[in-house]
């Protein structure tokens, strides 16, 4: 089974190109989150005024900041906490939201309309303004904007559950499996639950790049990581005052750094999808 | 006519269920005025050096000392009475900033809109009407990327290269030019006014002005438009009553206009009031790229000085503002689909 | 009545003169990833104006491909590459768009399955039958909506005024079926291609559907063709019917010729399958079954909504999504009467199978007892309004109503899936009407009582393989460990079933329908149950594959002394299947009876008008 897993995901991955590099360059983040501290070029923290404000070379392959920091040694090492504050977010709501939803969703009836229905109603929200708000009355810190991103992510979660386990309540199987002794928990858990799993990791890798634009946004403009620490949406912010000046690379390499990463998780996202169909295998 | 009533009643209801959530999110500024970090009355104090016995005045004159649920209550009826609060920073009642700095974020919102509709519902069309081929690919590309540029990334860029490199915008801070003279206040949607008063050049300007945000809000925006459209037209186009059409010989423009694009026009509705509200929290990131003077920037300049009216009052603004989006959404859609009745 | 002494066969076609329709040779091609598929391969026939041609055969078979070809409706990947079609002696293979376009619906229409889909759901029929008009002739909307209102009652709606802006939802399928006709007829033309226009209706709204269209093309002088897998109908109303059979004509007769004397092997056992009137369920497969291959795994193409052979990679098939033009019927695999590898399918001695209720006496013990049983749903929805019935140890009961008549829920409850509303149910003597549904998963009668679905993609698990779908319930019910005897009783399971052991292996999607219908058979027999609830058991399978699970079935109810509450639609393998049968109608019980005598002399008005809107043919002596 694992083996036949294993051998399908390296013939999509054949057959589909794209979903390929995506997924070397997820890999490859994951690598340089873990490592990246070790191997950059200069200390991402320390100050060295003279060098300010250069553009990019060979010396700086990324220029430098206002305070003579090698932007590149920066980009790499922010990788780790930008990744990690959006992996525990949607870890946080996929777990939460898996459950909520798929329980709603298979009770069905008057909870689940209500469930359903204040979904709905905050998914409508401007959550990014929700986001703001919690932070602003949790505090200014790190766990804080995970907290936030998660549970702003979470009425995906349990949208995408509820209606996933919604299509199949009634699918003969579900019935088949009652039939044959299995208790509403175990149907939930042993026959619904499994077959809407493959279908949220998708969810999971789309929402990973949801999730980090947040919380960069979210530091962008000032909450939760504080200035000498590097990540990307910081960086950012601070590069935006020398924009106007022509400074570019201060913008650049980490909204590029954002934007390949987001880009990958997509992908990755949209290549797993095929992957974890299981009419796909043979 | 029933039609028509339907559609009301439906409104109704849906009003009438986006109270708890309303509700909820009263409840969750009266904590974030509660819980935060320090004592409301000691911002409300003369000064850092406010006595204890002023600030035990004040205290009481807020009712601070009275018990929670009592406090709720007393709370939502300033709510309901427009008292929001005085902002530290401005001085002024929370509610008289929010009304002028109102008219900037939803001058700069609807005109992203705008532009966001114009661009991607024609495309998302064409990518379904000509799936497979070079402008198919081309939008799927730019929904691919478009989703994964930050709106605050994609502003500074559009920043230096119309304003620093090309040099065709002008200074990215704020409405207008500080030398220019506002036109006289009507609307506070500076584009009408403007108008309004036959003031074309002042027109020009402003216009110039708002570009480069809108631009930036609705690059953001277009993506997702783009591919619901893409999608539904799609799966309208596939859909077997598009088959009826076409072996009654029906002539092509109307199958795909009033049979394919009106049924798909139908979940890009519903995608729109979404990305609405997505925009609405987006303002943050714009407003403070551009130096806008919208409730956003002015809401976030409070947040990062501790002044929470504000933070608070921008929270309600945008939860009336959700609700009134999400009705129009609905009536909107109740007109559009016949078949809501049925629910 | 008059309807059908028009259409008499061969009565108005006009015999000399040139087809309206000549289609010759035509080969169909799909381009799928894995490669070019045929599925139609050289078909010829002729239609003359104002005749009546009935195209049969089972999914797969080309028969709906043939139509959309005719009517150059394929979709972009299918494209005919060989043969001609003549329309009025031009060629229509070739036709330009904008040609094709002033023949839609002008000189050519089509009626289609599932008739709700094919209208567009937001805009008035009224209009879209306006639509329709003023695609091909100059007339202002106020004309069209006059032309409109008028076709609403040429075809039999009530009310049509003010169904002229109702909209499709507000319709019943029938409805909906007629505003079609409407639309299709509403510009004369001369030729209508109905694609299983009453599949999915019900048979009594079939009847009224059919006999209308019947009725219309005869007074307009309009040529039929008739796509459908139901023999009876082609019976009833054709002057001619072909036989398709993986993408040839394989036999065109008279339809008393074709179905009194068939001569292709195909079309005898396409004959003998259909359950008619008077057959017997050892009459549904022939002895001299010439196809011994194995049957395999053969999914409908997702293309064309119709399977074919081969030709695909298997990764391919399962892949696609269903574009649908023939959703419903399209799960049976294409050579289905062939035997099974290891599994022996040969009909019961005739001795035992002439007549359903050899085993059970009078007196044997009741077995399963429901007491004025209830069902309501939210919004004072009553599903079943206070129904009892008794079923002995081994007996068969049978279960027939229209779509709304309660008769799944019904099941569902006898198999304590959902709870009732008021009322009992005894097995064995006991109530098991009190143990709530929620906890009957952990009762000592929960292996007794078993289930078999009327959809057998559905009814099994996509992650589990065919082995563990049958192994679940002994693991759970009877507690079995992995081991040598779990899989020697689950290869007994599945070789009872007709299942070989070396399909046991495989994932639902790698199964064709009637290897899917087995394994949801196999799993419910694991327990060895003493009532096995069938809930349409064969509804969503092709006509031959439904002979051998029909066959099999009542073997299996021989074998073990089974109870059998037989759930279908279907008045024919109701009777063939049961020995008692129960007519149900929203949710009450109007007429039951020992089969035979329900089906030929029905008491209830209802009854009566069910049993006679069955399409018959007489079964030749062939069979």
């Amino acid at each position: 089974m694992t083996s036949a897993t294993l051998r399908h995901t390296i013939w999509i991955l054949r057959g589909n190109p794209v979903t390929a590099i995506a997924a070397t360059g997820a890999l490859a983040l994951c690598v340089l989150a873990i490592i990246g501290p070790s191997i950059v070029p200069y200390d991402p923290i320390a100050s060295d005024v003279p060098n300010a404000l250069q553009p990019p070379s060979a010396k700086y392959w990324a220029g430098t900041d206002q305070l003579g920091r090698d932007v590149f040694s920066r980009l790499v090492v922010a990788a780790r906490l930008d990744l990690a504050i959006a992996a525990s977010a949607v870890t946080l709501s996929f777990a939460l939201g898996a459950v909520i939803g798929s329980l709603c969703g298979y009770i069905g009836g008057r909870l689940d309309r209500y469930v359903g229905r204040f979904v709905d109603v905050l998914m409508a929200f401007p959550l990014f303004v929700l986001a703001m708000a919690m932070v602003a009355a949790l505090g200014n810190r790190v766990e804080n904007i995970v907290i936030a991103t998660a549970i702003i992510n979470l009425p995906f979660y349990i949208r995408f559950a509820r209606a996933e386990v919604n299509v199949r309540r009634n699918a003969g199987w579900v019935e088949a499996a009652r039939a044959c002794g299995d208790s509403h928990v175990s149907v939930v858990l042993r026959f619904l639950l499994p077959n809407v799993l493959p279908a949220m990791a998708v969810q999971v890798s789309l929402n990973l790049g949801w999730a980090i634009l947040n919380a960069a946004g979210l530091s962008f403009i000032g909450l939760g990581v504080s200035a000498p620490t590097p990540e990307w949406g910081i960086m950012v912010a601070e590069g935006a005052r020398f924009i106007s000046t022509g400074k570019w690379w201060l913008v650049a390499f980490p909204g590029l750094a954002l934007m390949l990463t987001v880009l990958c998780f997509n992908l990755l996202g949209d290549g797993l999808r095929d992957i974890l169909d299981p009419r796909m295998r043979t | 006519m029933s039609q028509l009533a339907i559609t009301a009643r439906r409104a109704g209801w849906r009003f009438l269920s986006s109270a708890p959530a309303l509700f909820g999110v009263l409840v969750f500024t009266f904590l974030l005025m509660r819980v935060l970090p320090g004592d409301p009355a000691v911002f409300f104090a003369s000064g850092p050096t406010a006595g204890k016995e002023e600030i035990e005045l004040i205290r009481k004159q807020m009712g601070l000392d009275r018990p929670v649920p009592e406090q709720l209550v007393r709370y939502l009826g300033d709510i309901g009475s427009g008292n929001l609060g005085r902002s530290l920073m401005t001085g002024q009642p929370v509610l008289s900033d929010l009304k002028s700095r109102l008219p900037a974020s939803l001058e700069l919102t609807f005109s992203a809109l705008l532009i966001a509709l114009v661009t991607a519902v024609p495309l998302g069309v064409a990518a379904a009407l000509r799936q497979g081929s070079g402008i198919d690919h081309l939008v799927r590309f730019i929904c691919a990327l478009g989703v994964c540029v930050p709106t605050f990334v994609s502003g500074l860029l559009l920043i230096y290269v119309f304003y620093y490199v090309l040099g065709y915008a002008p200074d990215p801070t704020g409405r207008l030019d500080i030398f220019a003279s506002p036109p006289p206040a009507a609307t506070g949607f500076l584009l009408i006014d403007f108008a309004l008063a036959g003031d074309w050049e002042g027109w020009r300007a402003a216009a110039r002005q708002l570009v480069l945000p809108a631009l930036t809000m609705a690059l953001f925006v277009i993506a997702p438009l783009a591919r619901i459209t893409r999608a539904a037209m799609l799966a309208s186009l596939g859909s077997d009553f598009i088959r009826t059409a076409r072996s009654l010989g029906l002539p092509p423009g109307k199958i795909i206009v009033t049979y394919a694009l009106r049924n798909a026009i139908l979940p890009v509705l519903t995608i729109a009031g979404i990305v609405f509200s997505t925009m609405l929290g987006a303002n943050v990131l714009v407003e403070k790229v551009f130096s806008w003077p919208g409730v956003a920037s002015y809401a976030l300049d409070a947040l990062l000085a501790s002044d929470y009216a504000p933070v608070q009052g921008f929270v309600l603004l945008m939860a009336s503002i959700f609700v009134i989006v999400n009705l129009t959404v609905d009536v909107l859609y109740g007109i559009a689909d016949p078949r809501v009745s049925v629910e | 009545m008059n309807a059908l002494a028009a259409i008499a066969p061969a009565g108005r076609a006009s015999a000399d003169g040139p087809p309206l329709l000549a289609i010759e040779d035509l080969h169909v091609a799909f381009s799928t990833r894995g490669g070019t598929v045929e599925a139609v391969r050289g078909v010829s026939l002729s239609l003359r104006a104002g005749e009546t041609l009935g195209i049969v055969g089972e999914s797969g078979s080309g028969k709906s491909v043939t139509a959309f070809a005719v009517t150059r409706l394929l979709d972009a990947s299918g494209r005919i590459t060989q043969g001609s079609i003549r329309f009025r002696g031009e060629d229509i293979a070739r036709a330009s768009a904008k040609h094709l376009r002033s023949l839609h619906g002008a000189a050519i229409s089509m009626i289609f399955q599932n008739p709700r889909a094919a209208l567009n759901p937001i805009r008035s029929v009224g209009r879209q039958i306006a639509d329709a008009i003023r695609a091909h002739e100059p007339v202002t909307p106020g004309e069209a909506r006059a032309r409109a209102l008028g076709l609403l009652k040429a075809v039999l709606i009530r009310e049509p005024e003010k169904r002229l802006d109702a909209y499709p939802h507000e319709l019943s399928g029938g409805m909906c079926q007629r505003v079609m006709i409407a639309m299709a007829i509403a510009c004369e033309p001369a030729l209508l291609i109905a694609d299983e226009p009453t599949t999915g209706l019900d048979v009594t709204t079939q009847k009224t559907v059919m006999d209308l269209l019947a009725e219309i093309t005869a007074a307009r002088g309009m040529a039929l063709i008739l796509i459908t897998h139901d023999l009876g109908l082609a019976a009833r109303y054709c002057d001619r019917v072909c036989v398709m059979e993986r993408g040839r004509v394989v036999e065109e007769a008279r339809p008393a010729t074709l179905f009194g004397a068939p001569r292709h092997p195909y079309t005898r056992r396409l004959v003998a399958a259909s359950p008619t009137a008077t057959s017997t369920i050892a009459d549904l497969a022939v002895s001299e079954t010439a196809n011994p291959a194995p049957e395999e795994a053969k999914e409908p193409s997702p293309l064309v909504g119709e399977g074919w052979e081969g030709g695909m990679p298997p990764a391919e098939r399962g892949r696609s999504t269903v574009t649908g033009m023939q959703g419903s019927q399209a799960h049976g695999g294409l050579t289905p009467l062939s035997l099974p590898r290891g599994g022996r399918e040969e009909p019961d001695s005739p001795a035992t199978a002439l007549r359903p209720a050899p085993n059970q006496s009078p007196g044997a013990p009741l077995l399963l007892e429901c007491q004025k049983l209830i069902k309501r749903y939210d919004r004072d929805i009553v599903a079943v309004a206070g129904v009892s019935l008794s079923l002995r140890a081994g007996e068969s009961l049978g279960l027939v109503g229209e779509s709304g008549s309660g008769k799944s829920t019904l099941s569902r409850l006898i198999c304590r899936l959902i709870d009732q509303s008021e009322g009992d149910i005894l097995f064995d003597g006991r109530s098991i009407g009190a143990i709530p549904a929620r906890d009957f998963h952990s009762s000592e009668f929960r292996k007794d009582i078993q289930i078999v679905f009327q959809d057998p993609t559905d009814s099994l698990n996509p992650r589990f393989s065919a082995f563990d779908c049958i192994a679940h319930p002994l693991r759970r019910l009877l507690g079995m460990r992995d081991g040598a005897a779990l899989s020697g009783r689950v290869r007994e399971c599945g070789a009872r079933a007709g299942l070989p052991a070396d399909l046991l292996e495989r994932f639902p999607h790698q199964l064709s329908g009637g290897q899917k219908a087995r394994v949801g058979i196999a799993r419910a027999i694991a327990c060895r149950p003493r009532l096995l609830v069938l809930d349409e058991p064969t509804a969503a399978l092709d006509v031959s594959v439904q002979a051998v699970i029909l066959q099999l079935l009542d073997r299996l109810r021989r074998e073990d002394g089974l109870g059998f509450l037989f759930v279908s639609h279907d008045l024919n393998v109701v009777r063939m299947m049961c020995e008692r049968t129960i007519v149900l109608q929203n949710g009450a019980i109007v007429e039951e009876g020992e089969s035979g005598r329900v089906f030929h002399h029905p008491r209830s008005d209802y009854a009566r008008t069910l049993v006679a809107a069955v399409p018959h043919f007489e079964a030749g002596p062939a069979a």
